[in-house]
Order: structure tokens, then C-alpha cells, then sequence
């Protein structure tokens, strides 16, 4: 065994987990309160990053471009929620999945229309760009770590703002009833349109910190909303604390299976076969790790009690 | 003023006849004016139809809502096209092959599936044909993502050529037929009205002793099968399979074709996927960038059009 490529690899499942968490996380509260499915969340990845990798053409600032998308995601996620997904609440969850699906239709080529069909590249600055020495013999790229240390650090924020601030509070109290929270003089539209909003600037800011990876590319939610969806069922629907340790063990299976299944199967399988089957059963391993799950919890791990 | 008279044929039946009718005389037009491609287009649409009707036994008159039934509809395609590689090309192995292997799945898939509800049931039926989607990808011998080509259509021991295009086009149109007249059987006996209760209340129909989780697992693996051969026919007709026949999006526009039409309709998903092709062939000659306006009808159609158009047409029955 390599322990270096371990490590190495560990990491990056942690970077993909904590990307996970960031779009799990909005998605898992407007579940959770709402009850609400946005397959439309991916698209909101999307549109952070194209907002990002615009402004940073243009200014030339990598960091210029963080700061201005996350507020203008912010305001899609308003107008997504003030002019349809308002609307839905009181439907049922077919009405959402196909709303939702027309949005993402939309936002896809509308993004193509106006961004063209070409992905767009975003040039990290030099201070990101390089790689940073964690042990002897270990390097890791500085922006992944820098992914890292921003998701974990959303995450415990969102854990404080959840459980000790007023906001938090009244999230809590809508996710456990949201008749009896309006009942008692809260205004439960406009919270929910903030949590919306605020739900698709942390999906924004997951999809802008990939961009200069992966590119910002049309469609590039799509994939990653599934893998999400995983995410906040095995977590259980509306359990950030779910979210957050599922988001990490999907990153982390996801990460390993393709790395180290083929060599693993070649112990059982000859080497042709497990050559063979390896990439098949390492893209379908978070698939059976839900279906598991699923099978014997059928509420996920940490569903919030009361629903 | 004209008086309303009460017709005897309504607005809706007119319209089903009508298309069926349609569909029925179109291969002879088609040829009389050498338009092939409407042929093409119609046989699309039948398929779709198939698939759509199949998704709506479950989801329309047992409350399932799959997201997922795309899956079945590869899993049909590559029955015919995986035989069809090895060179097998009889129809007689590769229809049943295509629509035992879509039940099986089914059935496997579904004993998990059913075990939950609402959305963890979405969800757990879309991850399951992802998993299928991966499986397909990840598979070199049959072409991985850039899919498998099929040279040769079944083959029915010469009694029917399905190299010419109005053989293969009737018997996609039995096909349909035959799927229309099997769910309306089954809705209306005593099994479907066990399917339909377990919709409206599934706690009611346990009380009065209905096992309904096998009640919905049979119902499950009929869908499953019945999109099988939909896909199986489907390849046929592109000659072409590739994953991306069970992408995720697949499947929800077959869920769009059903509401869309009117889930819980028997007719429904038929008109669903006949508006669907016209709206996608429409729409994508006027623009390359189609699904702007797309999209938002979607959206437009799930807030105001309730009971889709099947829904509408018997509004203005009689």
C-alpha cells in the first residue's frame, strides 16, 4: 500500500465531501422545512459559477469574482423562489420534480445562449495556484486545501447559526412544524424565501470554488445534483448534521472506490476481470451504499424526529 | 346561439379515436407524399407512448412516481442490441429477453424500492437507474458511453420484415395497442382496483388484509417489463443505443409526458407523448436553443394546467 497516494487521496475525498455539504446543505433545509424537492439546486451551482468565472474574466480577479456572485446568486435564488417555487409549496412532490426539471431545462439553455456552448476557464491566482508541502514527501494543491478549510468552515457557521441564533431557531421550529411557527406570528414566507436564497448562494459558492477545476461548464449541476441527492437521503431529508457526515462519507467512498477498487478486486479477481469491473462498481458504489441504506433505514441516518 | 347539445361522441373520445386513426393510416400518406421523416416522428412517438403509458399504470393509478423508468427502457434496448452484437437477431429471443430483463429488474430493484415512500421513493428509483446508467457507461464491450450500433432489426423467422419501415411501424402500433388494451384490463380488475386503493390510502387497503406491497410489486415489475419492450422497440427503430437512452433527464421527461397528458388517464400519456415530440420538433425548428422556451411551458403546465390535456379535453366533454 502507498500510504503518500492515501493520504493524498483522503484529501480529496474530504474536498469532495465538503463540496457535497455545500450544496447538501441548502438543499437539505428547504427539504426539511419546505418540503420541497429543487432539482433545479444544481442549476443555482451553475449559475454561481458562470457569475464567477464572468467577472473574473473581466476584472481579472479570481477573488473579485467570488465576491460579486455570491450576492447576485443570492438574487436568483430570489427570483427563482419568488416567481416559481412559491407557487409549489403547497403541491405535491411530482408538481416539484417537474417544475423543478423545467427550470433546470431553462437555466441550462438559457446559460448556453448567453455564455455560448463552450466551457469557460478561470485562472487561479498565484498564491492559489501552487501546491503546499503537509509532510515530508506529501504535496497537496493549495486551492483544494483552501476548498477544504472554506467548507469546513461554512459548516461549522451554519451548525452556530442553526443552533444558537434566533434564525436558527425559527428554521428549527419550521422544520418541525411549520403551521404552528406561522400560527404563533412568524412570517413563514419570507423565511423560507431567505432560507431559499440563502440555500442557492452556498450551492453558488460550491459551484464557483469547482469552476477553476473543472470549468464552468453548461450542465455541470446536473451529475453533481444526483450525487447530491444521495447526499441529504442517506443523511436523512432536513438533518444538517446529516447532511454534513453523509456529505462526507459519499466524498470519501465515491473518492476511494475510484482509486483504490481495481487494485483491491485483483486480491479476488484476476486482473482482467477486476480491470473490467472495477470502474463499473466504483461509479455505482454511492448507489449501493444508498440503496443499503435505504433498505434498512428507510428514513436515512439522522432523519429529524417528529415528521 | 348554438345550443349545447349533448353529442354522443364527446371531445375526448373523438380525439383518441381520431389519433389512433390517425396513426393507423399514416405509413400509406407518408408514402403517397414521400414524406418519410413523419413516419419517423410517429414511430418515436409511439415508443415513447409505450413508455409513457407503462409509467403510468405505477405512477398514475398506483401513486408511484418513478423517476427512474428510463432505465427500463435501456435495459430493453440493449437486450436487442447486446444479442443482435453476438450475432443473434431473433425477435422471438430478444422481445422477451428484453421485457424478462427490464421485469427482473424490476422486481429486484423495486423489493427496495417499495420499502420506502414520497420522496425517499423518487429519490431510491432514480439512484437505481444511475446505477444501471453507470453500469452501461462503464462496460468497454458494448461501447461504453458512445453506445452500440445495431446493423441488424429482429428478425421474426420471415413472417415480418422489419426492414421496411411500415412493418416495423405496425408493429410498434400493435405494440401500443396491445399496451393500452393490457393496462386498461388491468385498472379495471380487481388487482388494479387493490393498485388504485393502495394510491388513495394504503394504510385502508392493509386494514381490510391487502398484502399491498406485493399488490405493488407485481404492479411495479408489469411497468418495468411493458417499458422493456418499449425500449426494445425503440432500438429497433434508432438503431442506435447508447446510456444516454437512461439518463436521468429520460426519465423525467417521461414523467412529463404523463402528467403532461393526464396521469391516471388511460389515453393520457399517449396524447402526452404526441404533444411532447410535436412541441420538441416545433419549438427546436425555430431555435437551436428550444428549451428557453421549453422549460418554462413545463413550469407553466405544472402550475396551471391541472389534469393535463386529457383533463382538459373532458372539461369540455359534451
Amino acid at each position: 500500500m502507498d500510504w503518500t497516494l492515501l493520504v493524498i487521496q483522503m484529501l480529496n475525498g474530504l474536498q469532495l465531501g465538503v463540496l457535497l455539504f455545500l450544496l447538501a446543505a441548502g438543499l437539505t433545509l428547504v427539504f426539511g422545512i419546505m418540503d420541497f424537492i429543487n432539482l433545479a439546486h444544481g442549476s443555482l451551482y451553475m449559475v454561481g459559477a458562470y457569475f464567477c468565472a464572468t467577472i473574473a474574466d473581466i476584472s481579472g480577479s479570481f477573488l473579485l469574482g467570488v465576491l460579486a456572485a455570491l450576492p447576485l446568486t443570492f438574487a436568483v435564488g430570489l427570483a427563482v423562489e419568488l416567481l416559481v417555487v412559491r407557487k409549489l409549496y403547497a403541491r405535491d412532490h411530482l408538481d416539484h420534480v417537474l417544475a423543478t426539471f423545467g427550470l433546470i431545462l431553462f437555466f441550462d439553455a438559457a446559460t448556453q445562449l448567453i455564455w455560448g456552448p463552450e466551457g469557460i476557464s478561470i485562472a487561479l491566482p498565484a498564491f492559489l495556484d501552487g501546491r503546499v508541502s503537509l509532510a515530508p514527501g506529501i504535496e497537496f494543491p493549495t486551492y483544494r486545501l483552501v476548498i477544504i478549510m472554506v467548507g469546513l468552515t461554512v459548516a461549522a457557521s451554519l451548525a452556530y447559526v442553526v443552533s444558537a441564533t434566533r434564525i436558527g431557531a425559527l428554521i428549527r421550529a419550521g422544520a418541525a412544524n411549520r403551521r404552528m411557527l406561522g400560527a404563533l406570528g412568524v412570517d413563514v414566507n419570507r423565511l423560507f424565501t431567505v432560507v431559499f436564497a440563502a440555500g442557492a448562494t452556498l450551492a453558488g459558492l460550491a459551484g464557483l470554488m469547482m469552476a477553476p477545476i473543472t470549468e464552468a461548464y453548461v450542465g455541470m449541476g446536473n451529475s453533481i445534483l444526483i450525487v447530491t441527492l444521495v447526499v441529504i437521503i442517506i443523511g436523512g431529508i432536513g438533518s444538517v448534521r446529516g447532511a454534513f457526515i453523509a456529505a462526507l462519507l459519499v466524498g470519501m467512498i465515491d473518492t476511494m472506490g475510484r482509486a483504490f477498487l481495481d487494485s483491491a478486486m485483483k486480491l479476488v479477481l484476476s486482473a482482467q476481470n477486476a480491470e473490467t469491473a472495477a470502474p463499473a462498481l466504483s461509479a455505482m458504489l454511492i448507489y449501493i451504499l444508498m440503496a443499503v441504506i435505504l433498505a434498512v433505514r428507510p428514513q436515512g441516518l439522522f432523519a429529524p424526529k417528529g415528521r | 346561439m348554438t345550443m349545447s347539445l349533448r353529442s354522443p361522441v364527446s371531445l375526448r373520445s373523438a380525439v383518441t379515436l381520431g389519433g389512433l386513426a390517425a396513426f393507423a393510416i399514416l405509413p400509406p400518406l407518408a408514402e403517397l407524399f414521400d414524406q418519410p421523416y413523419y413516419l419517423d416522428i410517429a414511430m418515436r412517438m409511439m415508443c415513447l407512448a409505450i413508455a409513457a403509458v407503462s409509467l403510468n399504470l405505477i405512477l398514475g393509478f398506483g401513486g408511484m412516481v418513478s423517476f427512474g423508468h428510463a432505465a427500463f427502457i435501456g435495459i430493453g434496448a440493449y437486450a436487442v442490441g447486446i444479442p443482435a452484437y453476438y450475432g443473434e437477431y431473433s425477435g422471438f429471443i430478444q422481445i422477451p429477453l428484453a421485457m424478462g430483463a427490464a421485469g427482473l429488474f424490476a422486481l429486484i430493484t423495486g423489493a427496495v424500492c417499495l420499502r420506502t415512500r414520497g420522496v425517499y421513493f423518487i429519490m431510491i428509483t432514480l439512484a437505481f437507474a444511475q446505477m444501471a446508467f453507470f453500469a452501461l457507461v462503464s462496460i468497454e464491450e458494448y461501447g461504453g458511453d458512445d453506445g452500440l450500433i445495431i446493423e441488424t432489426r429482429s428478425e421474426f423467422a420471415g413472417l415480418i420484415d422489419l426492414e421496411q419501415p411500415a412493418s416495423l411501424y405496425y408493429l410498434i402500433l400493435v405494440a401500443l395497442i396491445g399496451s393500452l388494451y393490457l393496462v386498461r384490463r388491468i385498472v379495471a380488475s380487481r388487482f388494479g382496483r387493490v393498485i388504485r386503493c393502495t394510491k388513495s390510502n394504503d394504510e385502508r387497503a392493509q386494514a381490510i388484509g391487502f398484502d399491498t406491497y406485493r399488490y405493488r410489486l407485481i404492479c411495479y415489475v408489469i411497468s418495468g417489463a411493458l417499458c422493456g419492450l418499449a425500449g426494445a422497440l425503440l432500438g429497433n427503430f434508432t438503431g442506435f443505443i447508447s446510456p444516454d437512452m437512461m439518463d436521468w433527464t429520460r426519465s423525467g421527461e417521461l414523467i412529463f409526458m404523463v402528467v403532461l397528458g393526464g396521469a391516471g388517464s388511460l389515453f393520457g400519456p399517449v396524447l402526452g407523448a404526441a404533444t411532447f415530440l410535436i412541441l420538441e420538433e416545433v419549438l427546436s425548428s425555430w431555435t437551436l436553443h428550444w428549451q428557453v422556451i421549453f422549460g418554462p411551458l413545463l413550469i407553466l403546465m405544472v402550475l396551471y394546467g391541472r389534469g393535463g390535456i386529457d383533463g382538459f379535453l373532458r372539461s369540455r366533454h359534451a
